[in-house]
């Protein structure tokens, strides 16, 4: 048994490792996607007071923060018992949109467009951000660090923290919008728009207009047929702040639909003594291992999966985008991984739609900014979803509201069975026996992991300038066999 | 030497238990992002970089001119970094709350390992793990054995296990305080004496807040923050909310405040205040409108979570440390 190590590859909430076992022909036999790390914040949460918590678990990501406070603030009403006013709801709402969009462009254009506009194995001095910005011009550069600089400010201007926020208080918001605030975010709301059309016109030139990616797309190792989760409104369309989570099969056909109150009943998780990191799967379904198809639980949470288990998007022109994207790819649901980078920019379009829509309604500048607390229930369950799947924060507390016990199951987590499944398919589909591994099979193998976006990735590959990463391929008994230097 | 001769910084940038924040505040100096590249050589950010551990273990010791450490250690492979990185470095940051105080995961010390693996693989009301599973830093698979790092019982600060250069603070630090002490460092600026903290005021918060104190002893009862209808200009601990203004360094650009809402302490405690839980309680004792002892006590009661509160950030570095523990339990 050979054995390949990536250590570290990309990051995840914290450290992430790689361990690919072949077999002594050189075919891939097993791949682990291990996570070595955990803090503990379920547990030293208790016996903090419970309206602390929203400004406590933002520190469990720094790069989707805004996901974790707001999962926060809304499990906290339910522990009040509140129902925040229309202007506090809308005003959250705003500032998660403004999340999103900053999210998203982060990850499509520093992370996901060097594979695609500067291409799979293309030299990796060039495959980043610069190289992007070479193929398509300084200009455009400085104008998607720009677009997201926006997006950071919106994000401070309504949350006081750009990163850590401070937004919300039990059954409301802190702070609201006065006109003059209103105007400048209409227009760059307005903005936001065309540059999210501008990047789907991107991504169809450059990907959909080549026939060998969207080959890659469709026929490369990059399938994985398990089941779809995604947060929908009462339409089932496709809403990342509130409503209730479906479910669909690889089918496509509906398996579910919960409220955050009933999450226990249709999600569990299992512990696997070789990483820090739960499994999630579906518990109606169960838990068959790592394994595809209906009669596994396993499932995914994220751009594409939510786009999957929706009957649509809220807003005109994202839905537009979402026909488009399904009569390409050969109709719902679909299972392409590498898909998951398209269905982001459907959202990213929704997201800077859905922005415009809650800034020109008349109640965001309301002045009714919080509901008052009379009672502690002492029990509440928040459900958003988060760039990087659904995200449930379940809190329970004393008479006083200090918190007794706490349960979170995180985004990225909910995808950690999928990555672990998509980068042994990727492996096994770009190392074969006999045939050289090379920088350009690393790279491939790391399209795969790629497409989730978990957590810190957003950040992956952003800055120019040399990348170097060794692969050592070593025998039983740790001799090196094969070492594969990217710089 | 010509400016255009000179060599560029080697700068790099680690984590250990962290959220992403701090890397985050680096990436937010947005369009600069090409003059700090123009100035500086970026040799390891697993963030943002693929570099391997390996790459670092190959260069030279003293290669890196400045690492920025952010994260708490939390466990062996924190602890392992922070001593490589130590090595091959010749300034050492501790940047951020977490390396500088402990941080929000810091208030691990309020607990222990077993209690966390027991809430966390056992308890939690969403997992099912009846074979009582629980994650091994060596584990046999089929196809070979797997490693995982140790999860200490507790946590520590950068300075507790390796030798720090300065500390720069903030959860995250302000972006523009980064700024400043970059360029005063690619500048070649006379550095402060090594074990400052840089990048933040030595007064606290309170010194330059915009908002309203009357310095009078105001405060009959202690509030949760959703049990007062905020004015927006009022001091917040006159308005009977505990702010940890006082025990703060200056410096964040007051973010919270702005944003309605009081200072949990993240700067970590001003020059002349080493202890925040200290520092609060003789900063409680000025603005308590009463002289009568019992009825103090009763008002200084109303204080939830107070060790919680005080060291929200910083319990780690704390005369505390952490929460007693039991004798048995094994320790790192």
């Amino acid at each position: 048994m050979k054995r390949i190590t990536i250590d570290p590859i990309t990051r995840l909430e914290g450290h992430g490792k790689i361990e690919i076992f072949l077999s002594d022909d050189g075919e891939v036999d097993n791949v682990y996607f291990q996570v070595p790390e955990l803090r503990g914040f379920e547990k030293f949460c208790e016996g903090r007071p419970v309206e602390e918590l929203s400004q406590i678990v933002t520190k469990i990501c720094g790069v989707c923060p805004g996901c974790h406070h707001m999962a926060s603030g809304k499990a906290i009403d339910a522990v009040f018992g509140l129902e925040p006013p229309p202007t506090a709801k809308k005003i959250r709402e705003l500032f998660y949109m403004a999340h999103f969009v900053h999210s998203h462009i982060a990850h499509f254009y520093a992370l996901a467009a060097p594979d695609f506009v500067v291409g799979p194995t293309a030299s990796p001095a060039e495959r980043n951000v610069l190289g992007v910005i070479g193929k398509v011009g300084v200009e455009i550069g400085t104008e998607v660090l720009k677009q997201r600089r926006i997006a950071q400010e919106i994000q401070a201007l309504l949350g006081g923290h750009q990163t850590h926020v401070v937004l919300n208080m039990p059954g409301g918001v802190r702070k609201g919008l006065n006109e003059e605030q209103r105007d400048q975010i209409e227009k760059q709301a307005k903005d936001f728009i065309e540059f999210s059309k501008f990047s789907l016109n991107v991504f169809g030139d450059v990907v959909l207009k080549n026939s060998d990616y969207v080959d890659l797309i469709v026929n490369g190792p990059y399938n994985l047929k398990i089941y779809s989760m995604g947060l929908v409104d009462e339409n089932n369309k496709v809403n990342f702040y509130d409503g209730k989570v479906r479910m669909v099969d690889p089918e496509g056909n509906e398996h579910g639909k919960y409220g955050p109150n009933e999450y226990r009943d249709w999600v569990a998780e299992r512990v696997e003594p070789w990483s820090y990191l739960k499994f999630p799967y579906l518990k109606k379904v169960g838990w068959k291992g790592f394994v595809e198809g209906k009669d596994s639980g396993v499932y995914h949470a994220t751009p594409l999966s939510r786009l999957n288990a929706s009957d649509g998007m809220a807003t005109p022109l994202a839905q537009v985008e979402y026909d488009k994207m399904y009569e390409t790819l050969g109709g719902k649901p679909v299972h392409a991984t590498l898909a998951m980078h398209w269905a982001r920019l459907v959202e990213l379009l929704y997201s800077a739609e859905r922005c415009l829509e809650l800034i020109q309604d008349p109640d965001i500048t309301g002045t009714e900014l919080r509901a008052e607390p009379k009672e502690i229930v002492g029990e509440g369950v928040g459900i958003v979803e988060a760039q990087r799947g659904t995200l449930t924060h379940h809190y329970w507390t004393d008479k006083k509201g200090l918190v007794t016990k706490a349960n979170i199951i995180v985004g990225t987590t909910n995808n950690n069975a999928p990555i672990c499944m998509s980068l042994k398919k990727a492996a096994q589909g770009v190392i074969k026996k006999g045939v050289e591994v090379t920088e350009g099979t690393l790279n491939m193998v790391e399209m795969a992991f790629r497409a989730y976006d978990p957590c810190f990735s957003c950040a992956t590959h952003s800055l120019p300038g040399k990348m170097p990463m060794i692969l050592n391929i070593r025998d039983k008994d740790g001799n090196l066999e094969q070492s594969v230097r990217r710089d | 030497m010509t400016e255009e001769s000179k060599p560029k910084l080697k700068l790099a940038v680690y984590w250990g238990a962290a959220c992403g924040g701090c890397c985050v505040s680096v990436l937010d100096v947005h369009e600069k992002l090409f003059d700090v590249v123009a100035a500086a050589d970026l040799v390891f950010w697993p963030i943002a970089l693929d570099i391997k551990y390996k790459d670092v273990e190959d260069m030279p010791d003293g290669h890196i001119d400045v690492t920025l450490f952010n994260g708490a250690v939390r466990n062996s492979e924190n602890e392992h970094m922070a001593h490589l990185l130590r090595k091959k470095t010749k300034i050492l940051v501790a940047y951020g709350s977490c390396s500088h105080l402990g941080g929000i995961p810091g208030l691990g010390n309020f607990t222990n390992r077993q209690e966390i693996f027991n809430r966390v693989y056992h308890e939690s009301e969403s997992t099912v793990n009846e074979e009582k599973a629980v994650p091994q830093t060596k584990f046999q698979v089929p196809e070979g054995e797997l490693e995982l790092p140790e999860f200490y019982n507790d946590v520590r600060t950068l300075d507790q296990v390796v030798n720090v250069d300065y500390f720069l603070p903030g959860c995250p630090p302000n972006t523009d305080r980064l700024v400043d002490v970059f360029m005063a460092i690619v500048t070649g600026a006379e550095l402060p004496p090594p074990g400052s903290v840089v990048g933040a005021w030595d007064k606290s918060q309170c010194d330059d807040c915009t908002r309203k104190k009357t310095d009078q002893k105001v405060v009959k009862a202690f509030k949760r923050p959703w049990e007062i209808v905020d004015d927006g200009v009022t001091c917040f601990l006159e308005q009977g909310v505990i702010c940890m203004g006082p025990a703060t360094r200056g410096g964040c650009g007051f973010r919270c405040i702005e944003g309605n809402a009081p200072c949990k302490g993240c700067y970590g405690p001003p020059a002349d205040a080493p202890d925040p839980g200290a520092k609060m309680m003789s900063a409680i004792a000025t603005i308590i409108d009463s002289n009568d002892e019992k009825e103090i006590e009763e008002i200084v009661d109303g204080i939830v979570d107070p060790a919680g509160t005080f060291y929200r950030f910083s319990l780690p570095s704390s005369i505390l440390r952490r929460k007693l523990i039991d004798v048995n339990e094994p320790t790192n």
